[in-house]
């Protein structure tokens, strides 16, 4: 038998990342190509593993907060805030009104800026650069409100198990105010610079096609299984921290393409705007913690709480031993989840749609990986 | 038709494009000249770390009680302390806080009963060293001392 050389192969393998720039930090993906079309794909995961889990059995209840900030880290107080509610629930306690009303505001301007992360990464990754720095600019109001509200930007650890641990600053319902009004325009503007672009348009229409069956599969959440078509979000289906209080719609695509997924979270920010404008009319006054005591010792019992993250279904499943630091924490990343997709997507796409699909699907590698 | 035409002249990238020709004007510049200005530091900020003294006395506040230390969740903070005869209190020795490793999350000033361990809006901790980054009491004390450069 002939050794057979590289012209008369026509199966190529090639490696994507992990120091590929469109793989939104370090994800690994092996294609198997023909030409420029994708045979198949395999997702090599793991690069930015810390163990977080594990941390979480080595550490009390209130240690651990700090550490979930860091999974998501572009989401970081959405993260915080299903941590923040496992372990009320394990501890049967519920954060005061104040407090709830408090963190729906901080969670919903977490919302828009994981959302303006994506949309500015994602548009640069298939070719629009200018769009980056208008999100990125509209993300520094949101990063200055967290800055004044709890002193941190990124990895905020604003919420505390029972409730919040700094109260709100002077001039905080005036700076959401604000923001609320110069955001919605700004969303107008990314429509008008993106949404009817013809060059736009024709790389996302029909890319990455997961039609709402295919979802459900997967188990795929989040604004990938709104654009297929199926009308569910946590928030209104299982209402935590009084969302059910809030009048907003559920965005829905049709086809569940990737241009469908870009509509679906564009208007997913203006309907985050109604929250949080709705929230500052009604910011009651009272306690902002529930009395929890110094140490956290919850009753032997596991528990799972699930909210609606800006990428999908966030969920923490807590068993808890009786002592101070609980037995096991299991993270349900929405990133982990929704990458499974990745092969169906990318099967049959060209090498270039590989990198729109990546960015549609909303990856944070720290989450992926944990 | 009116879809063909939007399409022959370039319609939907001209709308684009003066999005962005609107933004040439210098008013919506919002870059920062770090260093050459200093950036607003948000009152709340969680930088430094410093070990504050009593603003007459010159003594520090710290009672050597090492909540602080059992607060946090990396284990950076040792404290050292020693039981003064007289008094029969607990008296701060040594007091180490190690930068390099610390996420800054607020759960030892959240710990301190008397307000002596505060994280303060200092935020250029750079050093040249891994062991300039662990800093002793007398750097907590005094606060980081960051080069000025002139421009």
């Amino acid at each position: 038998m002939a050794d057979s050389t590289f012209l008369d192969s026509t199966e190529l393998v090639l490696n994507m990342g992990p120091q590929h720039p469109s793989t939104h930090g370090v994800l690994r993906v092996i294609l198997k190509l023909d030409g420029e079309k994708v045979l198949g794909t395999e997702c090599v995961i793991g690069y930015l593993h810390r163990g977080v889990e594990k941390i979480g059995e080595n550490r009390t209840y209130q240690m651990f907060a700090p550490y979930v900030d860091r999974t998501d880290y572009v989401a970081a107080v959405s993260n915080g805030l299903g941590y923040c509610l496992a372990v009320e629930k394990l501890l049967n306690v519920e954060a005061p009104p104040r407090a709830q009303v408090v963190r729906v505001i901080l969670t919903e301007l977490n919302r828009i800026a994981s959302h303006l992360v994506w949309l500015g990464t994602h548009c640069l990754d298939i070719g629009a650069i200018t769009p980056l720095f208008y999100t990125f600019r509209e993300r520094e109001m949101i990063m200055n409100i967290y800055e004044k509200y709890c002193g941190a930007r990124l990895t905020t650890h604003a919420f505390r198990i029972g409730g919040l641990q700094y109260e709100l600053y002077d001039g905080f319902e005036q700076d959401c105010r604000e923001f609320c009004d110069w955001f919605l325009p700004r969303v107008d503007e990314y429509e008008q610079l993106l949404t009817g672009n013809r060059i736009l348009v024709a790389r996302m229409t029909n890319v990455g096609v997961l039609n709402a069956a295919d979802c459900k599969a997967y188990g795929v959440t989040g604004p990938m299984l709104r654009a297929a078509g199926v009308k569910w979000d946590l928030r209104k289906a299982q209402p935590y921290s009084g969302y059910e209080q809030y009048d907003f719609e559920i965005p829905t695509g049709v086809n569940g393409d990737t241009y469908d997924r870009y509509l679906v979270r564009m208007e997913e920010m203006r309907q985050s705007v109604r929250i949080i404008r709705q929230a500052l009319d009604r910011i009651p006054d009272g306690p902002i913690m529930a009395k929890v005591p110094k140490v956290i010792k919850p009753p032997v019992g596991e528990v799972y709480v699930s909210i609606e993250a800006p990428k999908g279904e966030l969920g923490y499943f807590i068993v808890s031993d009786g002592s101070t630091q609980p037995y096991r924490v299991r993270i349900r990343p929405p990133s982990f989840v929704n990458l499974q997709a990745l092969d169906k997507m990318a099967r049959g796409a060209l090498v270039a749609d590989v990198v729109a699909i990546i960015g549609t699907i909303d990856i944070v590698l720290g989450e992926v990986d944990r | 038709m009116r879809k063909l035409l939007r399409r022959i002249f370039l319609i939907d990238l001209i709308e684009g494009l003066a999005v962005t020709f609107r933004y040439q004007h210098p008013k919506y510049i919002t870059t920062e000249q770090y260093p050459a200005e200093r950036p607003k530091i948000a009152e709340r900020y969680r930088g430094a770390p410093r070990l504050n003294n009593h603003p007459e006395t010159g003594e520090t506040l710290c009672i050597a009680c090492n909540l602080c230390a059992l607060a946090c969740p990396e284990n950076l903070i040792v404290v050292g302390s020693e039981r003064n005869e007289q008094t029969r209190r607990k008296e701060l020795t040594t007091f180490t806080y190690d930068t390099s490793r610390c996420m800054f999350c607020g759960l030892c000033e959240d710990a301190c009963p008397v307000d002596a361990l505060e994280l303060t809006q200092d935020f250029e901790l750079a050093s040249y060293s891994r062991e300039g980054a662990i800093w002793d009491r007398q750097m907590l004390e005094e606060g980081p001392r960051p080069a000025r450069y002139k421009y």
